[in-house]
């Protein structure tokens, strides 16, 4: 974990016309690792992962990504750098078969890994397999889900975002997606953003953590500092006793 | 449920009745004043009315015998059949298909490319100029034109009501490019389509942050704009007069179909004069055309830039953030849906021999929007059956001689004709609301093709 970080996000500010949705963000993530950021709702959590996608764009502050300055860039060329995106809503292409919702995961560059690829998700989610001909919008919550991490990792990303991945799934399935990304990040050492707002899911699956509240990160610390900091364990842990 | 069939069937019987009554109401209501009353100039061009209640009387005692004939008959037929299969646990879906729907398109092919020989055999030299050009150009232009609109509304999802526009332009294109500068149709019908697909993007460029129904209306002012300028802009368009004398195509060069000339084709091939050849000649041509579409949508769709519209039709969020870029996506949509719409439009002139401001109006960019969605977004399939229906149906009204027995000698069936769109689309709406081919085909298969029946699908597991 030497050197520079792979994404720097400094002082970042983001408005949605007047509103300022976040006030002055320091976030970094290092290679190889799994950060996680939790915060309730409306705190800013997924403004921050849209804006480092470059949409809206920061209107304050810097994004660093893998040594490059990329906040005035444009969301697709932002996609280009391998910065991989599994939304929030999962966003897959309804009416395109799982095969195809991978296919257009690839992109241009990556075409010549693409039976290679696609191999891999689908050890990774034998579901997908069994399903591969079926189109997106008739697949379940958890498989749809598995289809957006799937879809993002066809691009081979440098860095994968997460955008509420147990959003509206059983546990047992939010406990096989989970362990899906450890063993992306242990085996292929793929350094991962998440935002949950599972936070206990996801505090014990990351190296760190941030803590956001109305738009300003307020802590920060590894997972498991966080998982027994009494403050953390009030206010999102342990069923909202504030 | 202890009722005797006996009392169900009456009682079947009196409800099949009573909505008779109110069909024949409704209808009575509906149409008492645009059927049962009708204005004309007397002698003295003063305007007068007149009752016609007896075609009045016909067209609700057809309400009225239709309802009787759903409600009394035919519903309960299909309700008793859909339950038999229930019971059965017959699947939807089944796997066997006759020869005929395995090779629909290869005989369809076949049967365009022998139509125009068919109808010289059948109805002679002369005869054969109605059904070669008024049924087979005048579908396959709105074949090519609903093709072209298409790429645009059925597959990047962008909904254009302005397309007319972009056939005016290639219309206008070839009518003004040929008369002034002399060029020949081969040289003016890509032109054509380069300038056509040019103002596609001129319009694309504003439009690019817009969706659904915003989009719809700056597109449907685009296609007033074109009007209006080619009515207007009388120095180099001639208004409302239009352009007419527009040189016809030759057969590459080789051969002209001008009467006067040297290398007519009649004349080379020692045949009797008639522009049934001529027709003969368009008719392939737009064929060619059509063929030439079909096989860009089909090429594309497997290619990026394909793959890309449907995504865009789908998630244009996700799109981005899968590094498409939306803006040329959007951008070769709207370029190549006019491309296709400018060649169209370049046949349409040389064709017609004329053009005006009339042939674009925002019912034509309707008619072909309806022709789109009627036949199931996406499906080229779908959407030449819908041409053949929607045009082709209007064109046989005109035919329709026997009705006038029916109606008195002074109805005019094609008067009709928008009335029946209507009810066309209504009818194909409620029972197939995703028009006539509504399923989309995958375009990418892990090595072969999996066939999952419809029933499988429905359920999801986890």
């Amino acid at each position: 974990m030497s050197g520079e970080p792979l994404l720097k996000v400094e002082g970042v500010q983001t408005f949605y016309g007047n509103i300022r949705a976040l006030d002055g963000v320091d976030v970094h993530v290092n290679r190889g690792e799994i950060v996680s950021l939790i915060g309730a709702n409306g705190a800013g959590k997924s403004t921050l992962m849209m804006t480092i996608c470059g949409s809206p764009q920061a209107r304050h502050g810097s994004i660093i990504f893998d040594g490059e300055d990329i906040t005035q860039q444009p969301t697709h060329l932002i996609a280009r750098r391998r910065i991989a995106q599994s939304p929030e809503g999962r966003r897959i292409f309804p009416r395109m078969t799982v095969y195809e919702n991978l296919q257009m995961g690839a992109g241009l560059d990556n075409l010549k890994y693409f039976d290679e690829d696609v191999e891999k998700i689908f050890t990774l989610f034998p579901r997908l397999k069994e399903r591969q001909s079926q189109r997106g919008g008739t697949l379940s919550g958890g498989e749809q889900q598995m289809l957006s991490i799937g879809r993002a990792l066809m691009s081979r990303p440098k860095l994968l975002l997460l955008d509420e991945p147990s959003l509206g799934l059983a546990p047992l399935i939010v406990k096989g997606i989970f362990e899906a990304i450890k063993k992306l990040n242990e085996e292929e050492g793929l350094t991962v953003f998440l935002v949950e707002q599972n936070a206990f899911a996801a505090l014990r699956l990351s190296h760190r953590a941030y803590v956001m509240v109305n738009g300003k990160v307020t802590m920060a610390g590894t997972g498991r500092e966080l998982l027994t900091n009494p403050e953390v364990r009030a206010a999102y842990l342990e069923g909202g006793r504030h | 449920m202890a009722q005797s069939p006996a009392t169900e069937n009456s009682g079947l019987m009196a409800q099949a009745v009573k909505e008779a009554l109110v069909a024949a109401a409704i209808s009575f209501g509906l149409f008492v004043l645009y059927v049962g009353i009708e204005t004309y100039q007397d002698i003295n061009n003063a305007l007068v009315w007149r009752t016609r209640w007896g075609l009045l009387a016909i067209f609700v005692v057809i309400a009225a015998v239709s309802r009787f004939v759903v409600v009394g008959f035919i519903k309960p037929h299909l309700d008793k059949r859909k339950r038999d299969k229930a019971k059965a646990g017959i699947p939807e879906v089944s796997d066997g298909k006759t020869f005929f729907q395995r090779n629909f398109l290869k005989l369809a092919l076949v049967g365009l490319l022998i139509y125009p020989p068919l109808s010289v055999m059948l109805a002679g030299t002369q005869g054969s100029l109605k059904y070669v050009d008024n049924f087979g150009i005048q579908i396959l232009i709105y074949v090519m034109l609903a093709w072209g609109l298409n790429i645009v509304v059925g597959l990047a999802g962008l909904l254009d009501l302005g397309y007319v526009a972009f056939y005016a332009v290639g219309a206008y294109s070839y009518a003004l490019l040929s008369q002034q500068f002399g060029l020949s149709f081969w040289v003016l019908l890509p032109l054509s389509g380069i300038l056509a697909a040019f103002w596609g993007i001129i319009l694309g460029f504003p439009v690019l942050r817009l969706r659904g129904d915003y989009l719809a209306i700056v597109t449907l002012a685009f296609g007033e704009i074109i009007r209006l300028v080619l009515i207007n802009w009388t120095d180099v368009t001639r208004g409302t007069f239009g352009i007419s004398g527009i040189p016809k195509a030759s057969f590459f060069g080789i051969w002209s179909f001008d009467v006067g000339a040297d290398n007519n084709f009649t004349k080379a091939w020692g045949l009797s004069m008639s522009s049934a050849y001529y027709k003969i000649f368009l008719f392939y041509l737009i064929l060619a055309l059509c063929m030439l579409t079909a096989y860009v949508t089909i090429k594309l769709r497997r290619m990026p830039i394909g793959r890309a519209w449907e995504a865009l039709r789908e998630d244009e969020i996700a799109c981005r953030s899968l590094g498409i870029n939306t803006v040329t996506t959007k951008l070769t949509a709207f370029a190549i849906g006019a491309m296709i719409g400018g060649f169209a439009g370049a046949f349409f002139a040389t064709r017609q021999g004329f053009v005006s401001p009339e042939s674009f109006v925002f019912l034509e960019s309707a008619v072909i929007l309806a022709i789109v969605v009627l036949g199931g977004m996406g499906s080229l399939t779908g959407i030449a059956i819908a041409a053949i229906v929607m045009v082709g149906g209007t064109e046989v009204l005109r035919e329709m001689e026997f009705l006038k027995h029916v109606f008195g000698p002074d109805f005019t069936p094609e008067l009709y004709r928008m009335l029946l769109f209507g009810l066309a689309m209504v009818v194909v709406m409620v029972f197939k609301p995703r028009g006539f081919v509504g399923s989309r085909e995958p375009t990418a298969f892990l090595k072969e093709r999996k066939a999952v029946s419809g029933s499988f699908t429905k359920e999801g597991h986890g």
